[in-house]
């Protein structure tokens, strides 16, 4: 008996940072800005109860043109960190040595250290019209006038990609690390070619952790402010770029909360559609 | 019979140590082959140079007649069965078994017509929709050999598939392996560290060490005849002794006993004697029999395989007799004198 009241009272003292968190970190703004989305200013400059900011959205075309891009770009991008990242994590675990692995995972950790910022702004240098690229294009002569890269699209799902990528190559590595050789060797065995081992065993073997993966780089990049803004440029169309408009620049907070609440509910129904379509369950992804 | 496997002085060499070192063997079509040898000693090496993951570095692998030399793994009419099963987690039973046919594009009714026949062979009926994860060891082994036995392969290659189950689910395995084996026929070759399952479940063995083959031969002679002081001393239990001296019709121990060896012919420096060769109480009128007496240390009770911890008297060699189970010697006491006798084709020397 005295045992389990000891256990019981560890446990809450356990979990109640956790709850201080949740509750004045995540539940409580979360109903501030629910509330807040509701209201409108009147004539009188009273706060009245009022759908108007929802209605605003969906009256507007170009608010509705750029969440549809955001969620569209949003899930390209997380194709593309998978496209990119699988090889990656399928190198470092199943063909690099432990000693070669654990260096090269360090060099794709250093550009996290350094901060969002930083890599954005090492892009920009990069891809600029006076910028690396295109200076040693021009200087060798293959081009004669810049190729615009910077402030477009192609831009920003660069360093959209760039600053999401490892965040994939990491649970997909820990899928794979686990699948033992022997599966591989017993489909070659069994007559399967590569591609039937890629496809029907290391694919659906690793699909947690490309599952959690993706969940993680589709969240990152939908909610990413950094590289949309100063990579896309004026063009870009970014739904936080809107969010952020209504807070900092129209200082209509109703309207930006409103639109928060949007995106929150477009990206949590996007990962719930996309789990249903894969067949993963969430709890399992988590694990 | 002809000989569905040939393996022709077989070599694999690593950096600076060799696994396998000029192996000949043959197994004969339908035979039930074993490979028995302790860790490290390049069984596993052989079985996947057969299976062609690995590449021999001299010799050649002949099956039905056809060299193997750079024919690939999913191309040579073998199957293995993995030491951890190598089960894919992701599907059920029905998928792991119709994986290797659904890559030969039967269509479906033939797939599923074999899957069906192979799941009542293994005893598996109704458990087609389980997941493998959900299935007890016993039954993970049978899905493991259906899956490969369902490619219907000239050669089934298996890697120890025993070693993860426990004690008693390995006794039952054993003989329902060579049940299975008997049934459909194929050639098995087998590898494995357990005297036990090459002893019961083989028509021919072969004792593997430091990758050379000690002897081939069928498990009774293996037992009975062993050609090398390796072979005597790792199958089955035996009395091992060094020894000083041998003379034309006697051999000395290292502790100094004394036993009579007419026609001896080689020098030896090891002699082997197995615990149920000596005969209790003989009678005296046998001939080619030592005689000696012992005192009993310790009966060492264990069912049917008990035995008596013994020294000999005059010397102190320790020797391990067995004691039948059939009252007879149910009065026997630790400490009390006991004549023993051998015959001399029992003393095996090399």
């Amino acid at each position: 008996m005295k045992n389990k009241t000891n256990f019981n009272s560890t446990f809450y003292l356990l979990i109640i940072p956790v709850f201080i968190w949740l509750i004045f970190m995540i539940v409580i703004p979360h109903i501030e800005l629910l509330i807040s989305s509701f209201l409108v200013e009147d004539d009188m400059g009273e706060m009245v109860i009022s759908f108007d900011n929802y209605i605003e959205f969906f009256s507007q075309k170009i608010y509705w043109l750029t969440f549809v891009k955001t969620a569209a770009y949003s899930i390209g991008v997380t194709l593309l960190a998978f496209i990119v990242a699988f090889p990656i994590a399928f190198y470092l675990t199943k063909v690099a040595s432990k000693k070669s692995a654990s260096f090269l995972i360090l060099l794709l950790i250093i550009p996290l250290w350094v901060g969002e910022l930083v890599t954005v702004y090492g892009w920009m240098v990069l891809l600029g019209d006076n910028g690396v690229i295109n200076h040693f294009l021009m200087s060798t002569g293959i081009i004669n006038t810049p190729i615009n890269m910077l402030y477009t699209d192609f831009s920003m799902v660069i360093g959209l990609l760039y600053m999401s990528v490892l965040f994939m190559v990491i649970p997909v590595m820990s899928s794979l690390e686990s699948l033992d050789d022997s599966l591989i060797e017993a489909a070659c065995d069994l007559g399967a070619s590569k591609w039937v081992i890629f496809t029907r065993i290391i694919i659906p073997y690793s699909m947690p952790g490309i599952t959690s993966g993706s969940i993680i780089v589709f969240m990152l990049v939908i909610g990413d402010y950094l590289a949309p803004n100063l990579l896309g440029g004026k063009n870009s169309l970014w739904f936080t770029e809107q969010i952020y408009n209504n807070f900092l620049q129209t200082f209509n907070w109703n309207e930006g909360a409103a639109f928060g609440f949007l995106l929150l509910i477009l990206s949590s129904a996007l990962v719930w559609v996309a789990l249903k379509l894969s067949g993963q369950k969430l709890e399992k992804v988590g694990s | 019979m002809s000989d569905i496997l040939e393996i022709k002085n077989l070599s694999k060499h690593f950096d600076d140590f060799t696994a396998v070192n000029n192996v000949n063997f043959s197994v004969e079509e339908g035979g039930f082959f074993s490979i028995l040898g302790s860790s490290g000693c390049g069984k596993t090496t052989l079985l996947r140079i057969i299976a062609g993951f690995q590449q021999e570095s001299e010799g050649d692998v002949i099956i039905h007649g056809q060299s193997m030399k750079g024919v690939p793994p999913e191309k040579r009419p073998v199957n293995i069965v993995f030491q951890n099963l190598a089960l894919f987690p992701m599907m059920n039973v029905r998928e792991n078994i119709a994986f290797g046919l659904k890559r030969q594009k039967l269509n479906k009714a033939d797939i599923s017509f074999k899957i069906n026949e192979m799941l009542d062979r293994v005893g598996l009926q109704g458990y087609e929709n389980k997941k493998v994860t959900d299935l007890s060891g016993g039954q993970r082994q049978r899905v493991a050999i259906a899956r490969s036995l369902v490619m219907n392969p000239s050669i089934l290659l298996l890697d120890e598939p025993l070693g993860a189950l426990d004690r008693k689910l390995r006794e039952h395995m054993k003989v329902e392996l060579k049940l299975l084996q008997k049934e459909i026929g194929t050639t098995f070759v087998y590898i494995t560290h357990d005297q036990s399952e090459a002893l019961v479940m083989s028509d021919k063995v072969a004792v593997m060490h430091d990758g050379q083959f000690e002897q081939i031969d069928t498990p009774r002679n293996l037992y009975k005849n062993p050609k090398t002081a390796f072979v005597a001393g790792f199958v089955g239990d035996t009395n091992r002794f060094e020894l000083k001296s041998t003379a034309d019709n006697s051999i000395v121990t290292a502790g100094g006993w004394s036993l009579r060896m007419p026609g001896l012919k080689k020098p030896a420096n090891e002699l082997y004697i197995r615990p149920e060769a000596l005969i209790i109480n003989p009678d005296d009128n046998l001939e080619n029999v030592n005689t000696f007496d012992v005192t009993i240390k310790t009966v060492l009770f264990d069912g049917s395989n008990t035995k008596l911890s013994t020294i000999v008297k005059g010397n102190e060699e320790e020797l391990f007799i067995s004691l039948p189970q059939n009252a007879q010697f149910d009065g026997i006491a630790e400490g009390s004198d006991l004549k023993v006798g051998v015959h001399h084709n029992d003393l095996k020397y090399f």
